[in-house]
């Protein structure tokens, strides 16, 4: 399976990410720049976390037009595997890929601790191997995740099963329905605030986000019939 | 040249956290009359064109397609 961490100018969760995906799965990975015009040989893309170009504006308003956005689209479309992480979450809200927009923490401040998350759907590429109703420990590092939605689109994403993670106990940032991770229709794009690529480890304190990873690569060898790849 | 000014405010029905506070901080410095703060960006654009139909049109576009997200926020602008 091969994986592409995307790298926006301003990026710094990319080599966190990188490490992941090799410490947890063991899987071909490159690091992709935001200039790249062809995807084509990547399963899993995933777009790191960071500020990239700078916020400016909002946060990922400016690499939604960045030219690998276009080829993240049609992966999309192709049903590849794509994650978007904290900024990365961010641009693909921007990009209309995932629906609803992020507002700045309603603490107004930046919050960077350890969280707790309950997996509200286990049937996605990226979950499965979770438990539903399970607590998981995921850290979360931002000023804008305080995600929004109208009434409409959270009543379709409650109807779809695209709430994918909420927070447990605390919700650090006043999202709308203590969402901290959704995923598109289809199941093949999600966005999440918290960081699993920083939970790959006991020594990280938490390796909850492991299974991400895995349940990915297994979601990939189901799909194409593939014992060890 | 025409000189294009663009407000983007968030929407009414959106939570303005960033305004809330600073209404909370007007409260504590003694300014009980403010009742509601909202927070937006304004921005200066300069166009090479004289033709203000064909400007407010583009600066439309513009505002759509980056300089506001309709979902959160609304956007206005004055040409000049």
């Amino acid at each position: 399976m091969n994986f592409a961490v995307l790298v926006f100018p301003g990026s710094n969760c990319d080599i966190d990410c990188y490490n992941a995906v090799e410490d947890t799965v063991g899987q071909s990975v490159d690091y992709v720049w935001h200039t790249a015009a062809d995807l084509s040989k990547y399963d899993c893309i995933i777009l790191p976390g960071g500020f990239s170009y700078g916020d400016y504006l909002r946060s990922g308003a400016i690499s939604r037009f960045a030219p690998v956005m276009n080829e993240v689209v049609k992966a999309a479309e192709q049903g590849k595997y794509i994650i978007g992480i904290c900024n990365g979450f961010q641009i693909l809200l921007e990009s209309g890929l995932l629906p609803g927009a992020m507002r700045r923490n309603n603490t107004v401040k930046f919050r960077c601790h350890h969280s707790n998350l309950k997996v509200q759907n286990n049937t996605n590429p990226f979950t499965q191997e979770y438990k539903l109703g399970e607590v998981i420990d995921i850290p979360i590092a931002h000023m804008e995740g305080n995600y929004y939605c109208d009434e409409n689109t959270l009543a379709s994403l409650k109807e779809n099963n695209q709430i994918v993670f909420t927070y447990e106990g605390d919700n650090p940032n006043g999202s709308v329905a203590d969402i901290a991770g959704i995923c598109n229709e289809k199941g093949n794009v999600l966005g999440m605030m918290p960081h699993p690529e920083r939970a790959v480890h006991d020594i990280l304190g938490s390796a909850d986000g492991k299974k991400m990873f895995t349940s990915v690569l297994s979601a990939w060898r189901e799909k194409n019939g593939v014992a060890i790849g | 040249m025409i000189k294009a000014t663009v407000y983007v405010t968030i929407k009414e029905s959106v939570l303005d956290p960033q305004g809330n506070t600073v209404q909370g901080a007007l409260h504590s410095m003694g300014f009980q009359e403010v009742n509601n703060v909202r927070i937006g960006k304004y921005m200066e654009l300069t166009l090479d064109t004289t033709d203000k139909t064909e400007a407010e049109q583009r600066i439309t576009e513009m505002c759509e397609k980056l300089l506001a997200n309709t979902v959160i926020e609304d956007y206005r602008f004055e040409l000049n």
